[in-house]
């Protein structure tokens, strides 16, 4: 058998998984670790300026790619710094593995220089964890990480390694299969709730599909385009889920939830028959729960049988992956379904999608953000995926922007983490270098990630961060207009800093944006450039993102 | 209807999964009664017992909670009518005098309990059963005056033929 440092053997195990890149920053923790990836030819390391960067490059680049993304850093403050990352995949269920240092196994416990419990600080925001304390050990937990990170529902695992277990030489032995008697996800539906669903959905007049995040990750975006128009039913998304269908289909509505479309929010209070897949009815898409499509039977199809009545009852629960169910019920529907039972439904459906448009065309000075969307929309193309930050800038993208193919478009959803897109951006670019990658970001947001600018120079990745630029924690800002008496509590940023300068600090390119008929030259411009690209666009602080549902309140009574 | 449930959980025999279940507890909101931990014949093992209080979903979403824990091997919802249940208490009685000594120990007699320990001042008494027979022992023992208490929490088996084994 080979011998080799835990460090090595760390790389050789991730490399048989496919890993070509990590995304980190070093420390004494994990010294040995780095030391073992200088000598490697084939690993990429990109250096980032700080660990929340690398979590969610590694998330957007698992995003972007459905393969799982590696981050690494360094013990105590690397660790705690990754764990907004983290979380965020946690949330997001996206498949990140991250790798802390740790101290060295005889200093654990001891309050040594940098140590912390990293283990217990991941322990509710990971999928699972392990801490390597037998160097010996380590292929069958990057192994088992893999696994989990990966199957059922995908999540990150976090992997802490002592200092002393990089360094051990150990006999290298990859073939050992691990044992998890404990996991064992449930992928096949069982076919007699598959047979009870099929029978209610070809009952219904008024159906509709919600597809979730987990239509993505199952690679069930095909399936789902076959099942909605076999039916003839109208599909709506939550906003995980956008991507999912093509937002151009006749039957594509939109996202539905809180700043959702109006057509969507009505469908679904509307509707006879419910067809979730992969979402997990999050207060955000749902509004007030008890009215929440109120009037229908709801199917729900997700791979995590504890989301399934966790927040919504159910009417017939399968569990399993999406891509599986969704073809047997396919299977299923061919012997019994009748086509035709959806026309007017449909009808109706078109529309309160003529009543519900949403205005676009706006020529103020300064811009309007809902401009912005238009101009966006006509350049993205099958080879462009849309990042964002959070907030309002979110929110008018997940509204207005249209996407058709899935992993398109890539947001912080259930943690809303500012400072996500422009990293989930990087990641993204690394893993899909042909895309033309542009994060949608909010001024605030971009302040709290801006020095990996420096990355993106660096490692020459070109990606175009769009700022809606409205000097203002916007969204905040819009809940105290709106619930607050205008009291605009800590919400103003001011004039400082100018992102042009900034970014031209950096050695990356930018400009500013300030009228409507510029934004496509300039977005132009920044695609043709290929190189790392700052659109500094000035919009109008004053603009609310609207309609929305109010907190609280029901999805069929939006507001503006 | 809220009610008190009883868990059986077999899991992984590994550091830290007393916290991983615990922690799930406490970030999902749920109350645990009791929890008690303990090998089994396996030494890959270990076996738990959880009492839970909530209605039907709660208990719902904790079962599905538990069996999402990678170390989590299997979960069993004990009907208490066709299982054993039980626990250990050890209850230092205050016994200045001989009447109250005298009394005390009829007391735990009656309850099938044994003086495990004798000093001028107090009794100690080792007393097993269900929850609810517990409970009437110590408020009997409220009278006389209790200076220290532990209880072990509840474990549970099925009658019968019934075994909570490995899912194979
Ligand atoms: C890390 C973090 N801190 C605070 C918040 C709360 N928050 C939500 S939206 C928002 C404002 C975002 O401002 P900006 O990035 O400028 O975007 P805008 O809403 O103006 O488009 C804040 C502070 C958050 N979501 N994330």
């Amino acid at each position: 058998m080979v011998k080799m440092t835990g460090g090595k053997a760390i790389l050789e195990s991730l490399k048989r998984h496919g890993v070509k890149v990590i995304f980190g920053l070093p420390g004494g923790a994990i010294l040995p670790l780095y030391d073992d990836i200088y000598k490697d030819k084939d690993i990429r390391h990109i250096l980032v300026r700080h660990e929340q960067v690398a979590a969610h490059a590694s998330d957007g680049f698992a995003r972007a790619s459905g393969k799982p993304g590696i981050c690494m850093a360094t013990s105590g403050p690397g660790a705690t710094n990754l764990t907004t990352g983290i979380a965020n995949a946690y949330m997001d269920s996206s498949p990140v593995i991250a790798f802390t240092g740790q101290v060295a196994r005889p200093l654990i416990g001891n309050d040594a220089f940098q140590e912390t419990d990293a283990c217990g600080i991941t322990l509710p925001i990971t999928k699972h964890n392990f801490k390597i304390m037998k160097t010996k050990e380590i292929p069958q937990i990057i192994k088992m990480a893999f696994k989990i990170a990966t199957t059922g529902r995908p999540g990150p695992v976090h992997i802490d390694l002592p200092r002393d277990v990089q360094s051990e030489e150990t006999d290298f032995d990859f073939e050992a299969e691990p044992e998890m008697p404990g996991y064992k996800p449930t992928i096949e539906g069982h076919p007699l709730q598959i047979k009870r669903a099929a029978e209610i959905i070809s009952e219904a007049e008024r159906p509709i599909v919600l597809a979730g995040g987990g239509v993505i990750h199952s690679n069930a975006s095909p399936e789902l385009s076959v099942f909605a128009e076999m039916l003839g039913s109208p599909v709506t998304t939550t906003f995980m889920g956008k991507s999912s269908f093509p937002e151009n289909h006749p039957l594509a509505l939109g996202t539905i939830g809180m700043h959702g479309k109006k057509a969507a929010n009505k469908a679904v209070t509307e509707s006879d028959v419910l067809i979730a897949i992969g979402c997990r009815f999050s207060d955000r898409s749902t509004g007030n729960v008890q009215y929440f499509a109120q009037n229908a039977k709801i199917i729900h199809i997700d791979i995590d049988p504890a989301e399934i009545g966790k927040n919504i009852k159910i009417f017939v629960p399968i569990v399993g992956d999406a891509k599986r169910v969704l073809k047997s019920l396919i299977e299923r529907l061919k012997e019994i379904y009748k086509k035709g039972k959806t026309t007017a439904w449909v009808e109706k459906i078109n529309q309160f999608k003529k009543e519900f448009q949403p205005k676009m065309d706006y020529d103020e000075i300064p811009i309007k953000p809902q401009r912005v969307m238009k101009e966006l929309n006509s350049i993205i193309d099958s080879n462009t995926i849309i990042t964002t930050e959070v907030g309002q800038n979110q929110m008018w993208a997940g509204h207005f922007l249209e996407v058709h193919h899935p992993r398109q478009f890539i947001s912080s959803g259930g943690l809303g983490t500012m400072g996500f897109g422009f990293p989930a951006a990087i990641g993204a670019k690394v893993a899909r270098p042909e895309a033309t990658v542009i994060d949608v970001a909010g001024d605030g947001s971009f302040l709290m990630v801006e020095q990996d600018l420096a990355t993106c120079v660096l490692e020459k990745i070109p990606v175009i961060v769009l700022i809606l630029d409205n000097r203002r924690l916007g969204m905040v800002s819009q809940w105290q207009e709106l619930f607050y008496g205008g009291r605009l509590s800590a919400t103003l940023l001011g004039e400082s800093p100018d992102f042009v300068k900034l970014t031209e600090a950096y050695g990356a390119k930018a400009e500013y944006v300030t009228r409507p008929n510029e934004i496509r030259p300039a977005l132009e411009r920044a695609i043709k450039s290929n190189e790392p690209y700052v659109l500094d666009v000035i919009v109008d602080p004053k603009e609310h993102v609207l309609p929305m549902v109010p907190p609280g309140g029901r999805l069929d009574q939006m507001i503006g | 209807m809220e009610r008190e449930h009883v868990l059986v959980a077999l899991v992984e025999n590994k550091p830290g999964v007393m916290q991983r279940i615990s922690g799930m507890f406490a970030k999902r909101g749920f109350n645990i009664e009791t929890i008690t931990v303990g090998p089994t014949e396996s030494q890959e093992l270990s076996r738990m017992t959880l009492v839970v209080k909530g209605d039907e979903r709660v208990l719902e979403q904790v079962q599905k909670q538990l069996n999402k824990l990678v170390e989590v091997i299997k979960v069993s919802d004990v009907d208490p009518n066709e299982s054993v249940i039980r626990e250990l208490c050890l209850i230092k009685v205050h016994t200045p005098d001989q009447h109250a000594r005298a009394q005390v120990v009829q007391y735990a007699h009656i309850f099938r309990a044994h003086v495990v320990d004798v000093s001028p001042e107090s009794l100690m008494i080792e007393l097993t059963g269900d929850s609810d027979k517990i409970n009437a022992f110590i408020e009997l023992m409220r009278g006389f005056g209790i200076k220290e208490l532990a209880r072990t929490g509840t474990t549970a088996m099925q009658r019968g033929a019934k075994i909570i084994e490995p899912k194979k």
